[in-house]
């Protein structure tokens, strides 16, 4: 065992950074139905975006929190506390030039223009509740490919959006994709047209500026017949003393022969309550892969699923998640197999660090009628000390005698011989277990496109020096 | 002042005392074996010079060309150019020795500094040559899945690597074929020269016939019991143990 750590704080400070807010908007402190005529009124919501919003406040109104099988840690939300709509404008700038001063140095500091400069298609930039900022590079535009914050696109794309938002998650699914319907902000809307490849990703990046307050995007994503993209997320916040809650729902929608592959690395302070629902549709023949990296947090509750509707749909979830000291991670992935010769992989890596807990929660459902179906399942747990702790709840459901189904799971220790091992070869303790941590994911992570995997090691390093007194 | 100086070294393990005045100085450039029956104390000899953390030391110094070892951290020792070649080398899944290795040398380097790729890979090897090693060999995880011998001259090719001031090795020919301590005795002695001091840990004698000693010691719970040149070895190769044992038992020996 390696020695005890000291209950410091994590250093990741990266994020932790934040500007006095000048919010024009401001839909003030809790949760009413005023609340969301405010919201609407700003957006200037078309009516049936208003009655969807009402709809599902009523809706989160009569859901029960989930604490019958997640966290108790869930009831300390206190909706009443929360600020649910901050902005200064709901029009995101087409260049960095015309972006406050102190938002664009937000996000100059995290990166992202550079960023975009060196290997990007496109990025959104969204700051509190709205896009800021909002590009995509002229070639990629031509080919008629739309990135768009979601305000922009249910206004100027409604044929597109309103034919798949809300059908891939209901607002019904649970309590947080409920609240999120009711007030959603911000978040992308992307449509490729069939056939077109995009070839470098797009990205988006969400950064809380203000305290106490909620993030709600809403991604809808559809990719037509034959296309292909890759979408990458970031997302961070400052540390501050109060909770924060981000709630997103991401849609995609991967129509017949498309491609989507759909990256995230979180590394939010560990004040954020992150619960987010995340799904995608995959038609026949299509392929959906989620690459999920969960950093930070106080707790994370996400379980990135496809529905493989189509015959010979293609589901994969490559998850990363990285529990420390006073964190939980309760991650995992559902694959709802709906047609026949439908193929769905899940690997899952954990890693538990003093008192940071890490949970596996998968779903794994393949109906009696099908053939030819098959799933791997495989999650491997790293407890980094004596007091982490990691659980596993696979609940896998295969039905029927053509269909066939792999289950593995691992947990290791990072031993105190191993540490003292590498010391021996000059490592300091942070170095040496940050080592064991990288080799521990690095099979998942070679397979992750070299930027995301390169700054995925950068944070793994960071989080372990913190975390070594 | 060049030299590993060990003066009437006490150490413990759970309260109990196992290494009782040891005292033994290497001089740089010289190799030195250690003998011994089992349980006389000669692993944990090599893991209190190293710094592991179950050992407590209760008197007596070490001290590395006049600096005192025992003060610093294990990887602080290591840095200064303290090796030790594992007689149990440990897995690091994932980790592959080309990583590793770069990661070990690039902690020698001062805030800043970045490792030149090109350089490295010259030097890894050029080392992996010296020790016939195939190529592949550094892309694989570090001891993950190796046989006995393997294990071994990854010892060796990291101590190469590394070049330390002093390496003691801790019974490095244990579980190796007569084929593979001769790789591993060439590499030993293809490092050896005026820069580097070695400790030899070793049950038996058949190592020496390969890695030639300047001297050899006997320890003998916990102490050193005789000292003398290679022909020491083969003395006790033809007594066995019981011979210094009993030999002990008189009060003359020094």
């Amino acid at each position: 065992m390696v020695s005890e750590i000291s209950p410091l704080e994590i250093e990741r400070n990266a994020g932790n950074f934040a500007y006095p807010e000048t919010h024009l908007h401001d839909a003030g402190v809790g949760l009413t139905e005023d609340t969301i005529h405010y919201i609407s009124n700003i957006k200037e919501d078309p009516e049936w975006v208003r009655q969807f919003r009402l709809n599902a406040y009523k809706t989160f109104l009569s859901k029960p929190m989930p604490t019958h099988w997640a966290s108790k840690d869930l009831e300390a939300i206190v909706f009443g506390n929360i600020r649910y709509y901050l902005s200064s404008g709901t029009q995101a700038k087409r260049s960095w030039e015309d972006v406050p001063e102190d938002v664009k140095r937000t996000f100059e500091r995290l990166g992202i223009p550079e960023q975009e400069r060196k290997f990007l298609a496109g990025v959104e930039a969204q700051f509190d509740s709205e896009a800021v900022y909002s590009n995509i590079k002229k070639a990629v535009g031509e080919q008629g490919v739309i990135f768009v914050g979601s305000t922009e696109g249910l206004k100027n794309h409604p044929e597109i959006f309103r034919k798949w938002f809300g059908k891939v998650i209901p607002t019904g699914d649970n309590k947080f994709s409920a609240l999120n319907s009711a007030v959603f902000s911000g978040g992308s809307f992307i449509y490729v047209p069939p056939g077109v490849k995009v070839k470098h990703p797009l990205q988006a990046y969400f950064r809380i500026n203000a305290e106490n307050f909620g993030q709600f995007e809403r991604t809808l994503i559809i990719v037509d017949e034959g296309a292909e993209l890759t979408y990458m997320e970031g997302c961070t916040a400052p540390k501050f003393n109060t909770a924060t809650l981000h709630s997103a729902v991401v849609e995609l929608v991967a129509l017949k022969g498309a491609k989507i592959q759909y990256i995230t690395v979180q590394n939010w302070s560990a004040n954020v309550f992150n619960l987010v629902t995340k799904r995608a549709i995959a038609h026949e023949e299509a392929e959906v892969k989620w690459i999920d990296c969960n950093i930070g947090s106080r707790l994370t509750m996400k379980y990135p699923g496809v529905v493989l509707k189509g015959r010979k749909a293609r589901g994969e979830v490559l998850s990363i998640a990285l529990a420390s000291n006073g964190q939980h991670q309760d991650t995992g992935a559902k694959m709802v197999h709906a047609a026949d010769e439908t193929t769905s992989n899940i690997i899952s890596k954990s890693i538990s660090i003093g008192t940071g807990r890490a949970t596996y929660r998968g779903l794994v459902h393949v109906p009696k009628h099908l053939k030819n179906c098959k799933n791997n399942t495989e999650c491997d747990a790293l407890l980094i000390n004596a007091n982490s702790r990691t659980d596993t709840y696979p609940a896998i459901t295969v039905r029927g005698t053509g269909n066939s189904v792999q289950h593995e799971a691992s947990v290791s220790q990072v031993s105190a011989e191993q540490i003292f091992y590498m010391q021996q070869r000059g490592l300091t303790e942070a170095q040496a277990m940050s080592l064991s941590v990288n080799g521990f994911v690095n099979d998942l992570v070679r397979q992750f496109p070299m930027e995301y995997s390169v700054e995925l090691k950068r944070l793994i390093e960071l989080e372990m020096e913190g975390s070594v007194g | 002042m060049n030299e590993l100086a060990i003066k009437d070294l006490r150490a413990t393990i759970a309260e109990q005392e196992i290494i009782r005045g040891l005292s033994l100085a290497v001089p740089k450039g010289e190799i030195h074996a250690i003998m011994g029956p089992n349980g006389s104390g000669k692993s944990t000899l090599a893991k209190v010079l190293a710094g592991h953390p179950d050992y407590k030391v209760t008197a007596g110094s070490v001290m590395m060309d006049g600096q005192d070892v025992l003060a610093l951290p294990p990887d602080e020792r290591a840095r200064q150019g303290m090796f030790m070649a594992f007689q149990y080398p440990n897995e690091i899944p994932g980790v592959t020795i080309a990583n590793f290795l770069r990661a070990a040398l690039q902690a020698r380097l001062p805030e800043g500094e970045e490792l030149e790729a090109t350089d490295y890979y010259a030097k890894l090897y050029e080392k992996m040559d010296l020790l016939e090693m195939d190529r592949s060999f550094t892309s694989r995880s570090v001891n993950e899945g190796f046989s006995g011998g393997e294990k071994k001259r990854n010892e060796i090719l990291q101590l190469a690597m590394l070049e330390p001031k002093y390496a003691v090795l801790d019974e490095t020919d244990s579980g190796l074929d007569i084929d593979a301590l001769k790789i591993v005795a060439n590499g030993v002695n293809s490092l050896r020269g005026p820069n580097l001091g070695v400790l030899l840990i070793t049950h038996y004698q058949r190592l020496l016939d390969y890695i030639v000693p300047d001297h050899v010691h006997v320890m003998v719970q916990g102490r050193i019991a005789m000292s003398g040149d290679k022909n020491l070895a083969l003395e006790l190769e033809e007594k066995g143990y019981d011979w210094v044992r009993d030999d002990l038992a008189e009060p003359a020996i020094a």
